[in-house]
């Protein structure tokens, strides 16, 4: 089964929002889900660094940093390091179900701006345990999760 | 019994090596945090902490660790690659894959019960130059690069009794195993002391209004269209102007994959299969070991009867640079 794509009626709406509340709900949604598995990365080297996440099928764009306590939306839309992909891309990137040098080879996946800061990141993310990481995530999102990569595998 | 098509798998991270070893690698190979092997790339490989639970992990299901230290140590910098000698010595690993011979006079003498494999750095192509290896320091495993046809390495496996370890898939280099300066030229980086060809911090990639464009320290190798696929940003993989025409002069971008050649090796007695590729993701790990995993297990029940599975090909080229392969110098028909 493969990840259901992004609704068309739905992608146009999101594409009106702006960046800067788009941008703050990520970083709220990633501190809940994600920052508790994350906290143990070195984030020394990346700390202060601007990242842009470019979801190209509903025009929408991220702009956050990353720092000791979490992450932190960005006002300005400058960035040090832009990835673009759709949103089910990123989805299937998030859930290990797509290695991104694939998605490279087939231009599905873009790192735009400082490679060697975008593969640290990349690298970093390949090195968590999704299983960690889902045990760390608030009641019941864990099990989301993997029930979702279990669905999309078969 | 001699070791017969083990599957040897990468791993850049310890979810990749238990992917490797949940999807039925004999063996898994992975390197440290910095330049003593070849895939020295930013947040990748193993610390001490992760490298002892992948070790615990893997040897829990009876499957090998090998450790790559494949690069050659710099006057400077000697002690880090002793160290790491040492580190793989005391820390339980299975085998450790050198190229310098100096590093491999060092392992010799200071831990002789640990298995020493040649790698495919060495860029040993003869049974020559791999029974020196032997005689001096004991090798028990050579990965031969993959120049060779599939009769040059038969020749060299009638005259040594050193196992011998062959590609089987992943990304090809343009055939000058060990001995590449292509990167070195545009970066000022040797791949050999680096640990890296094409490092990130000279890539650079951007999507212009003529395409996608990817540049090595401000050098343009290659600009993609929208419906192109793209390989590695490395030169030997560029286009480049030949006298007014623009084609992959070198190499174009593709991986190796032998997986038809597999009753051959197998007649041939070839100790192990190499899955390349320490810089990939878990997934790609998983996906490449399941299909090798299955193809190795066919040809070892029948060897006359095997043929690659077209739903495995598939899965592979999905994988592949390039989206496609080749059997690389295995099969050519000159010398
Ligand atoms: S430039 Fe190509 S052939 Fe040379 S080391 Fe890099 S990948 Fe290998």
């Amino acid at each position: 089964m493969n990840l259901p794509n992004f609704p068309k009626p739905l992608a146009r709406l999101v594409a009106t929002l702006p960046s800067w509340p788009a941008s703050r709900a990520f970083v709220a949604a990633g501190n809940l889900v994600a920052w508790p598995s994350l906290r143990e990365l070195d984030w020394s080297h990346i700390a202060g660094r601007r990242f842009r996440v470019q979801v190209s099928d509903l025009g929408l764009n991220l702009y956050f940093s990353v720092h000791a306590n979490g992450f932190r939306a960005l006002r300005n839309g400058l960035a040090d390091v832009t990835f673009t992909a759709t949103a089910q891309d990123f989805a299937r990137l998030a859930l290990r179900l797509e290695d991104p040098d694939t998605l490279f080879f087939n231009r599905r996946l873009l790192i735009e701006g400082d490679t060697d800061l975008g593969l640290m990141v990349k690298n970093m993310l390949d090195a968590v345990e999704l299983e960690t990481a889902a045990a760390g995530m608030p009641v019941g999102m864990g099990r989301v999760v993997m029930k979702l990569r279990q669905l999309a595998l078969h | 019994m001699p070791a017969l098509l083990e599957l040897i798998c990468p791993a850049g991270s310890l979810p990749a090596l238990k992917a490797a070893v949940d999807n039925g690698a004999d063996g898994v190979y992975l390197g440290l945090k910095d330049n003593t092997n070849a895939r020295n790339f930013s947040g990748l490989n193993f610390d001490a902490k992760s490298l002892a639970e992948g070790i615990r992990y893997a040897h829990g299901k009876k499957v090998k660790v090998l450790m790559a230290l494949n690069t050659y140590p710099q006057p400077a910098t000697l002690a880090r690659w002793h160290q790491a000698v040492d580190t793989a010595a005391t820390s339980g690993i299975d085998a450790i894959i050198l190229a310098d011979p100096g590093l491999m006079a060092y392992a010799r003498k200071n831990h002789p019960n640990l298995r020493l494999h040649l790698s495919v750095q060495g860029s040993a192509t003869s049974y020559e130059a791999v029974n020196f290896y032997r005689e001096r320091f004991g090798i028990q495993r050579a990965v031969l690069p993959r120049v060779l046809s599939l009769p040059q390495v038969e020749n060299v496996v009638k005259h040594t009794d050193v196992e011998i370890e062959l590609f089987g898939f992943g990304g090809l280099c343009v055939m000058v195993e060990g001995r590449c300066l292509l990167s070195s030229y545009a970066c000022g980086d040797s791949p050999n002391t680096f640990g890296a060809c094409s490092p990130g911090h000279a890539v650079r990639w951007q999507q212009t209004p003529k395409g996608m464009e990817t540049r090595l320290n401000g050098v343009l190798i290659d600009r993609y269209a929208d419906n192109e696929k793209a390989g590695y940003p490395t030169l030997c993989k560029g286009r480049f102007d030949v006298q007014g025409e623009t084609y992959y002069a070198l190499e174009e971008p593709t991986s190796l994959n032998s997986m038809e050649m597999l009753p051959e090796m197998a007649r041939l007695g070839i100790a192990a299969i190499k899955i390349e590729g320490r810089q990939r993701s878990p997934a790609y790990v998983a996906q490449v070991t399941q299909v090798w995993r299955a193809a190795i297990d066919a040809v070892k029940k029948d060897q006359a009867a095997f043929k690659p599975n077209p739903a495995w090909m598939a899965q592979l080229n999905k994988v592949s640079e390039g989206s496609m392969h080749t059997l690389g110098a295995y099969y050519r028909p000159w010398k």
